[in-house]
């Protein structure tokens, strides 16, 4: 590929995993673009995509493990994964900084998801060539 | 680097947390200085209506929340006028008077002029 044809891609994800194959559908996008060359800024979870960063959904083990999935690629291509904290807040997604800022008595926001504002969909949305939603 | 983005509300204003979480994007894109639009349309035009009673479904109201987006330098707010039309619904009924109507061929154009979009 010439470089001239190299996109800067965002994801924003609004459904929640399994009950919606909309975060499925924004993995395979994902899996797709790097492996054409394109770059990934940020992948963000909003509304009830901030789901995809609970690290106590256990699936069935003949199930495709979605988070496990991101977390992999996360590595792999030193992904963004950021969750709304408005959105995650609001729905029990919590990291140790905000339980314990909400005195609660756990935490389970998963490893390569990290917890901030709406600010970086919006720093996304500018600094990205193609900003692509999946989810209602 | 600011961007030409366009958010389009498609959702009523209760029942779902979609049209909330929509304008809470739109505010964000203004604190950013984002080149921020807001289209409403299908069910999203019953957000604009007046007089919202949101305390009784223990709600905040919509339409406090969008009265706030000239506050916020948001002055583009565009209304797809068969959505309107589709629902009996007349200009006289809504809030915030600087509405631009659009019909269908405009809300193309408009679409087509963005850098993003953001679809709720």
């Amino acid at each position: 590929m010439d470089h001239a044809s190299i996109m800067i891609f965002s994801l924003a994800i609004y459904s929640a995993p399994y009950s919606s194959q909309a975060s499925y559908t924004a993995y395979q996008f994902a899996v797709a673009l790097l492996s054409q060359g394109h770059s990934l800024h940020r992948v963000f979870f909003y509304q009830d995509g901030v789901h995809n960063a609970t690290n106590l959904a256990a699936p069935p083990q003949d199930e495709f493990d979605l988070q496990k999935a991101w977390q992999q690629l996360a590595k792999d291509y030193q992904l963004d994964l950021v969750v709304c904290i408005a959105a995650a807040l609001r729905r029990g997604i919590l990291n140790e900084g905000e339980a314990k800022r909400y005195d609660k008595a756990s935490h389970n926001c998963a490893e390569e998801f990290t917890i901030s504002g709406l600010g970086q969909l919006v720093e996304a949305a500018a600094v990205s060539d193609k900003l692509i939603s999946f989810g209602y | 680097m600011s961007k030409k983005i366009l958010l389009v509300s498609r959702h009523a204003p209760y029942g779902s947390s979609t049209a909330r979480e929509a304008i809470d994007v739109a505010l964000a894109a203004a604190i950013y200085d984002q080149d921020i639009g807001i289209l409403f349309m299908d069910d999203g035009v019953f957000q604009l209506l007046k007089d919202h009673q949101g305390k009784y479904i223990n709600q905040k109201n919509i339409d406090s929340m969008l009265s706030a987006l000239a506050l916020y330098g948001i002055e583009k707010i565009y209304v797809h006028q068969e959505s309107l039309d589709n629902r009996t619904i007349t200009t006289n009924e809504l809030i915030l008077d600087d509405l631009q109507l659009l019909n269908s061929i405009d809300v193309g154009h408009l679409l087509s002029q963005q850098d993003q979009l953001l679809s709720f």
